[in-house]
């Protein structure tokens, strides 16, 4: 289980969290939505160890992140970014098998290989794409590359940041596809932050909406249409009139 | 506000200006203490090094030489001529090569692999920091400085000495072709009075200093690439900065050092 209690981070004079607290259970699917600039990435770096918060608890199953192993904690890990963060002077197997070329698991170079294509298959990806270079694909096959990467090691716990965004319709409904399938059958806990209220649906168990520094609404999926926040209303119905002031 | 407060404010301009710098010295200072630190601690990233040692050493071989090769032949020129003012001309083979090994061979050189080398450090750097590729290999189990900036550290490190052996052959080659062709040195002798007065200790202090202005040089560009602002301005900022620090370190570096090779 992951665990935000009170978590406040400022740059400079922006205080981006305000005392986010949130649990996700182990297991679960949380989406979090939000307009941008309110934290939502932010809030994924602080459970990473990437950015580190001012003040606030963040523990994954009882530990705080902050403590232990740190090596072991990251291998729990798999991250999709936004703009895919693919190492683009190595081929796209060589992404996809960072993790399993490095570190104590290391695998010989074919096995890596071996999975990575299996991997890279796993997201509808064929061994024709291993050997080309990431500057190579479309935007749509590169977010699939980084999913693959995401998922290599088989990851307990993932985060989806915008798993979507610059992707058509069609391809954005193979991701979300994806994601479920894989947290489904990976049984791995979840978090995706996300503008696209159609990933929201095909992705999410529950969904926790963050405005103004706080978790502002945290329901399950079914219970978006009916959460009765107006501010929630406004964001899931995409309208300018409202209570979230649409200049920012 | 007054003209009574002018002083005051200009103080504390100027006070914020040397708190800012000394600031920045601290960082970077921690920066280097610790890719010095991750030096001889595992994993050791070979593969990378070796990668790093072709870019860095290989690749900038054709503009260290080219450098070295002018200036050799121009440094003859300028001994040549202002050796005549009294009679010294026969002194241009030794000058040449002292000139070239103590010298102008790593500093020239230093500074040829500061503009081709840090800049080009920098940029990839920032473009992985603001593609959020570095974040990426954080999440991948892997330390950043570790697999990005060691490497390019110690490739620089030994790569740079390595440059400035060959520049200093390339630079002396330049004043002999100069002195044969242009000043009519016998060639023989031209070498003969070269290798005659350089002494081990002048090949030595240029090494020396190679390996420390490639240390600069891979610092500087790890360090502002690292800690690259954001968007296509915050990369070319990094890559100016860099390209910057390291001339002018190399400079203040080649100072110091000449400093204690003299007292030596």
């Amino acid at each position: 289980m992951i665990r935000l209690e009170d978590v406040h981070k400022a740059f400079g004079a922006n205080r981006v969290l305000k005392g986010v607290t949130l649990e996700v259970p182990r297991g679960q699917s949380l989406v979090v939505i939000g307009g941008s600039g309110t934290g939502k990435s932010v809030l994924l770096k602080c459970v990473l160890g990437l950015v580190t918060p001012d003040s606030g608890l963040i523990e994954v199953d009882g530990t705080d992140v902050t403590l232990g192993d740190r090596d072991a904690f990251l291998a729990r890990f798999g991250m999709l970014f936004q703009g895919g963060a693919l190492f683009d002077s190595m081929r796209v197997w060589e992404n996809v098998a960072f993790r399993l070329m490095r570190g104590p698991h290391q695998r010989p170079k074919a096995e890596a290989r071996a999975i990575a294509v299996d991997k890279l298959r796993r997201v509808g990806l064929g061994d024709r794409v291993a050997d080309l270079y990431p500057a190579e694909l479309s935007g749509g096959m590169q977010k699939r590359v980084s999913l693959a990467r995401a998922i290599a090691a088989d990851p307990e716990i993932i985060f989806f940041d915008e798993p979507t965004a610059g992707l058509d319709p069609i391809m954005s409904g193979v991701i979300n596809a994806l994601i479920r399938d894989l947290v489904t059958e990976m049984g791995a806990t979840a978090i995706t932050i996300t503008h696209d209220m159609t990933s929201v649906r095909a992705i999410a168990d529950s969904v926790a909406m963050l405005h103004g520094g706080v978790v502002r609404w945290h329901g399950p999926v079914s219970a978006l249409d009916s959460s009765g926040d107006p501010y929630v209303d406004q964001f899931i119905h995409g309208r300018a009139e409202g209570p979230i002031e649409t200049v920012r | 506000m007054s003209l009574a407060a002018l002083p005051v404010t200009g103080l504390a301009r100027l006070g914020r200006a040397v708190i800012a710098a000394l600031a920045e010295l601290g960082r970077v200072t921690i920066f280097a203490a610790s890719i010095v630190s991750h030096i001889l601690r595992p994993p050791f990233y070979l593969r990378e090094l070796l990668q790093q040692l072709l870019s860095i050493g290989w690749l900038s071989l054709p503009v260290v030489g080219m450098t070295a090769l002018f200036t050799g032949g121009a440094l003859a020129l300028q001994i040549y001529s202002g050796g005549a003012r009294f009679q010294a001309e026969f002194a241009v083979p030794s000058i040449v090569a002292i000139g070239m090994v103590r010298e102008l061979g790593p500093v020239l050189g230093g500074l040829m692999v500061a503009a081709r080398v840090a800049s080009s450090i920098a940029a990839e750097l920032g473009t992985m920091k603001v593609t959020e590729q570095i974040d990426a290999l954080v999440t991948l189990s892997t330390n950043p400085l570790k697999y990005l900036a060691v490497p390019r550290v110690v490739a620089a490190t030994l790569a740079v000495p390595a440059l400035v052996g060959i520049g200093d052959v390339i630079g002396i080659m330049g004043g002999w072709l100069v002195g044969v062709n242009r000043l009519d040195f016998n060639s023989g002798t031209y070498l003969h009075n070269t290798w005659q007065y350089l002494e081990t200790s002048d090949v030595v202090s240029g090494l020396f200093k190679g390996a420390a202005f490639g240390f600069i040089v891979a610092l500087m560009g790890c360090y502002y690439g690292m800690t690259s602002g954001r968007g296509a301005q915050g990369v070319g900022r990094a890559t100016k900065g860099a390209v910057v620090a390291a001339s002018v370190l190399i400079l203040a570096a080649n100072y110091v050092l000449t400093e204690v090779f003299f007292s030596a």
